[in-house]
C-alpha cells in the first residue's frame, strides 16, 4: 500500500477505503460510459468532518480526487483519475432540516434529488429541478454540474435553487454562503460555485429552496406530419404569451423507440409528437387551456390529445421520460449531445441534423426541450464495429460546432465534464478560459479538485465501447 | 469622470487610472462612495439585441431599466424580479452590480435569476463574454451571477444578456392585516401569489395576484383582504432606501421599520438596520459586518491583480 492510502487508511475504518481492484470496478465510469478509468482507491466517508479531513489530506500530499453521487455525469464528471481517488459521498445522505414556513431543505450532498420533494410533500412543498435521473441523482452532483430538467423555460436549472452552500474549498477552507434567506447581499458565491464541475471542491451542505405544488395540470400531446409543423406550433405557443412548465418535441425515431419500451401509443402517421403542459391554481388554467387549445388547433396537427386525468397524463410523460432508455433496443450503443441553439433556430438545426446524418449514414433520434432551445440528439451507433464510436464521436462535435454557429451553447445542462472540454474554445476566446482557469486556480491551486474535466489540453483518457448504463437497461434512469 | 462611448473605449478607461469604479446613474450613491476615478457608463447604452420569441435581451450596461421596461411591454413581456428606482434612471449595468431586485423576486427570483450572460472588462483590460445569450448554458463558470451583487469590485459589466418572461395579463393587489402565519399560509398556497410584502410599520400584508383577470377575482375572494390600486407597487419600487437586509421570514417582527419585500426574505429601511448594506447616506458600506474567506482575496486577485477595482471593504 502506498504512502497515501496509509494516510487515508488512519482517516477511515478498513470497510471505507477500497483499493482492491474488485471493488474499484464499479466507480471506474460514470453515465458517460466510454470513458473508464480506474482510480487508486475509494473513499466512503459518512460525515462532514470527514470529507473535509480528506481532502485536507489530498492537499497535503498533492494527492488529485473526484467527488462522485451515483455516478450518472452525461458528460464523465465523475470520472476517477488513475493517480487519485473516488470520494464517494452516498453516506452522506441526511436532510438536515425541512423548515415549510421559510420553505427550505438543508441537505447533505448524497440526498437523492427525488427524496427532497418526498420530503416536502406533505407540506404541499416541491423541489423543482427534475432532471430524468432524479430518482437516483444526487444533489451533491445537481450542484456541481448545475442539473437542468424539462422545467428550466420556467423555473430555470439547480442554481436558481440554491440559497446557501457549505463546502470544503481545494484550499481546504471550509467556507460557508448564502442561507436561509432567499437574497443575499454582496456577490454570488453560491452561484459562482454551482456548476463548478468539481473544480472547485466540495459542496457538504446544500440549502434549497422549496415552492407550493402546482395545484392544476393540463397537459396536451399533439401529433405532427413534420418536425416543421411542431416546431411551428411552438413559436405559436411562444408568441401567445402563455408561459407553459414544459415544451417537449420527440421525433419519429424516438417515438419507434417509445412504443417498443413502455408500448406507449401515438397518433399514427406522425414524424414528431409536441407535449405542452400547463400548470398552475384551477382558476387559472381553466382560462389558459382554452387559449393553448386553440392555439394547438390552429397548428395543423393530425391529433391532438389532452390528458384526461392524472394517469393520463402520467402516461404521456411516461414515453418521454423512456424515450431515451427506449433507444437502446433500437441500438447496442447511443451517444446523447444537449447543445442548445436560439428557439428561432430549431427548425434550421433539426433539418442539418438530419442532413449529417444521412451523409454520415448514422442514425440520430431527436428528443428536446423545445421550450428552451436545447436539443438532445441520440446518435446511434454499434460499439462493436471498428471505428463506429468514433465516427458518432465526429458527427456529435459537429452538431456542437453548429450550435455554437447558431449562437448557442455546447452543453444546455449535462456540463462539459470530459466529454465536451474539447469544444470549450468554440464557444470561448482564450482570454476567457484563462480568466476561468485563473478562477480555478483561487480555488485550487495546487490542481487537485477533478482534474482533467472542463478544459481542454490535458491528456485524453482511452475510450471504450461498454454499451448502455446497466440502471439504464433495466430503464432506472435516462439520459437527458 | 471618464466617459467610454463603445466597449473598447471602455476597456481604456479601465486601463486609464489606477484605481476605477464604473457607476450608472448612482440611485444608490453609496455603493461607488469609494476613492476612486469614476466611469461613467452613461453613454453605454441602447438595446444590442431583442428577439421577443427567445425570451432574451441583450443591452449595453448603461441602458436605462425604464427603457429596457418599455421595450419589453411593447411585445408583452417584462423582467419579473421588479428592478428598483425604474424612474429616478437606474441603470441594468447599476441592477447587477447591486444586485438590488423588487417584490416580483418572491414569484420566479431575483435578478440572478434573470442573467444569462455578461461581457465585463477585468482588471487586466480585458473584454470578456461570460454565460451565454440562450435562456439554458451550462458551459463554463458561472462568472455572471457572481458579479450580482459584486458592487464593481471584480469587474466592470459593459453589457449584459437576460431572460425575460411574457408578462400577465392582469395583476390584482390585495391588503390585509399582517399575521405571520397567515403569510406563510399565502405562500405555501396554491394560489401563487406574484408577490408578498409587509409595509413599514409591520401591521400591513400585500398580496399581488398576477395571471387572468378572470382567475384572479376568484382567487383573491378567497384569499380575503381588501382589494387596493396596484400602484403601490410603483410607489414600493421607486422609493429611494437607504438600507437592505437579507432576512428570513421569522425575523420580520425586528424589522417593523422597514419595508419587508419578498415574502419576508429582504427588508428595506430608512433607519439603520442592525445589519446590512448601505445604498445612501453616509454609514459604512457593510453595517454589522459581513462574513469573510479566504477565497475572496484569491478571487479578487485572479479577476482584478493589480486592485484596479476599490475592494468590498473600500
Amino acid at each position: 500500500m502506498s504512502a497515501a492510502l496509509e494516510r487515508l487508511a488512519e482517516l477511515l475504518p478498513p470497510g471505507r477505503l477500497l483499493v482492491r481492484p474488485v471493488e474499484l470496478a464499479a466507480y471506474e465510469s460514470d453515465a458517460l460510459t466510454a470513458f473508464r478509468t480506474r482510480p487508486l482507491a475509494v473513499v466512503m466517508p459518512e460525515t462532514e468532518e470527514e470529507v473535509i479531513a480528506i481532502v485536507r489530506l489530498c492537499h497535503e500530499l498533492k494527492l488529485p480526487f473526484v467527488a462522485r453521487g451515483s455516478g450518472t455525469s452525461l458528460s464523465g464528471g465523475s470520472l476517477p483519475i488513475a493517480e487519485g481517488i473516488v470520494i464517494a459521498l452516498n453516506r452522506l445522505n441526511r436532510i438536515l432540516k425541512l423548515d415549510p414556513v421559510q420553505r427550505i431543505a438543508v441537505v447533505q450532498p448524497g440526498v437523492i434529488n427525488t427524496q427532497v420533494t418526498t420530503a416536502a410533500a406533505p407540506f404541499g412543498l416541491h423541489y423543482a429541478p427534475d432532471p430524468s435521473s432524479q430518482s437516483i441523482c444526487t444533489i451533491g452532483g445537481n450542484v456541481a454540474f448545475n442539473s437542468g430538467g424539462a422545467h428550466c423555460l420556467k423555473y430555470g436549472m439547480t442554481s436558481n435553487h440554491v440559497l446557501g452552500i457549505k463546502a470544503v474549498l481545494g484550499t481546504g477552507e471550509v467556507v460557508e454562503w448564502g442561507g436561509g434567506s432567499r437574497e443575499r447581499l454582496g456577490p454570488d458565491w453560491c452561484g459562482l460555485f454551482v456548476g463548478n464541475e468539481g473544480l472547485f471542491g466540495i459542496a457538504l451542505e446544500i440549502t434549497l429552496q422549496l415552492l407550493p405544488k402546482a395545484e392544476c395540470f393540463h397537459t396536451v400531446l399533439a401529433g405532427y406530419r413534420t418536425l416543421e409543423q411542431a416546431g411551428d406550433a411552438v413559436s405559436a405557443v411562444i408568441a401567445s404569451g402563455l408561459l407553459p412548465g414544459a415544451i417537449e418535441i420527440m421525433d419519429a425515431l424516438a417515438l419507434e423507440a417509445a412504443v417498443a419500451a413502455v408500448h406507449a401509443e401515438y397518433p399514427p402517421g406522425c414524424e414528431a409528437v409536441l407535449i405542452v403542459e400547463l400548470e398552475g391554481p384551477r382558476e387559472v388554467v381553466a382560462i389558459e387551456r382554452e387559449r393553448l387549445d386553440a392555439i394547438l388547433a390552429a397548428s395543423t396537427p393530425v391529433e391532438m390529445r389532452p390528458a384526461r386525468d392524472a394517469d393520463e397524463r402520467l402516461a404521456i410523460w411516461k414515453g418521454r421520460k423512456s424515450a431515451f432508455s427506449a433507444v437502446g433496443r433500437l441500438s447496442p450503443d447511443f451517444i446523447v449531445q444537449d447543445g442548445v441553439v436560439p428557439r428561432r433556430k430549431l427548425g434550421e438545426a433539426l433539418r442539418r441534423i438530419a442532413e449529417m446524418s444521412r451523409e454520415t449514414r448514422i442514425r440520430v433520434a431527436n428528443v428536446f426541450h423545445a421550450g428552451d432551445g436545447n436539443l438532445h440528439p441520440l446518435i446511434l451507433f454499434d460499439g462493436r464495429e471498428e471505428g463506429a464510436l468514433q465516427r458518432a464521436e465526429d458527427l456529435a462535435g459537429r452538431i456542437l460546432k453548429m450550435c455554437v454557429e447558431m449562437g448557442g451553447s455546447i452543453t444546455g445542462e449535462h456540463g462539459i465534464g470530459v466529454e465536451k472540454r474539447d469544444f470549450l474554445g468554440d464557444m470561448f476566446t482564450p482570454d476567457e478560459i484563462d480568466c476561468m482557469q485563473r478562477l480555478r486556480a483561487a480555488f485550487d491551486p495546487l490542481g487537485i479538485a477533478n482534474p482533467g474535466k472542463m478544459f481542454p489540453g490535458k491528456e485524453a483518457p482511452a475510450m471504450s465501447h461498454v454499451g448502455l448504463h446497466p440502471l439504464e437497461k433495466a430503464g432506472i434512469i435516462s439520459r437527458e | 469622470m471618464i466617459s467610454p462611448a463603445s466597449l473598447t473605449e471602455l476597456r481604456d478607461a479601465v486601463l486609464s487610472a489606477p484605481r476605477v469604479i464604473a457607476v450608472g446613474a448612482e440611485t444608490k450613491p453609496r455603493l461607488s462612495a469609494v476613492d476612486a476615478v469614476k466611469i461613467s457608463m452613461r453613454q453605454l447604452s441602447g438595446i444590442t439585441e431583442y428577439d421577443p420569441s427567445e425570451f432574451t435581451f441583450n443591452a449595453l450596461a448603461g441602458t436605462p431599466v425604464r427603457e429596457i421596461i418599455t421595450a419589453l411591454e411593447e411585445k408583452g413581456q417584462y423582467l419579473p424580479f421588479d428592478p428598483l428606482l425604474v424612474e429616478a434612471g437606474s441603470t441594468i449595468g447599476g441592477v447587477v452590480a447591486s444586485g438590488l431586485s423588487g417584490p416580483g423576486r418572491f414569484r420566479f427570483g431575483g435578478v440572478r435569476d434573470f442573467i444569462l450572460g455578461v461581457r465585463f472588462v477585468d482588471g487586466m483590460g480585458r473584454l470578456l463574454r461570460l454565460g451565454g445569450k440562450v435562456v439554458k448554458n451550462a458551459a463554463g463558470f458561472d462568472v455572471p451571477k457572481f458579479l450580482v451583487g459584486s458592487l464593481g469590485r471584480f469587474g466592470v459589466i459593459g453589457e449584459v444578456t437576460f431572460k425575460v418572461f411574457p408578462k400577465p395579463a392582469a395583476t390584482l393587489t390585495l391588503s390585509m392585516p399582517f399575521e405571520a402565519d397567515k403569510m406563510a399560509r399565502i405562500a405555501n398556497s396554491r394560489f401563487e401569489a406574484a408577490a408578498l410584502d409587509v409595509l413599514p410599520g409591520g401591521e400591513t400584508l400585500l398580496v399581488k395576484l398576477a395571471g387572468p383577470g378572470a382567475a384572479l377575482e376568484v382567487l383573491a375572494r378567497e384569499i380575503g383582504g381588501e382589494i387596493i390600486d396596484n400602484t403601490i407597487w410603483d410607489e414600493i419600487r421607486e422609493t429611494p432606501w437607504s438600507y437592505k437586509t437579507d432576512i428570513t421570514p421569522d425575523q420580520i417582527s425586528d424589522f417593523k421599520a422597514a419595508h419587508v419585500s419578498c415574502g419576508g426574505s429582504m427588508a428595506f429601511s430608512h433607519s439603520l438596520p442592525v445589519r446590512g448594506m448601505t445604498l445612501r447616506g453616509d454609514a459604512p458600506l457593510w453595517i454589522g459586518g459581513r462574513p469573510r474567506f479566504a477565497i475572496e482575496a484569491a478571487v479578487k486577485q485572479a479577476l482584478d491583480p493589480q486592485q484596479r477595482f476599490p475592494t468590498l471593504d473600500d
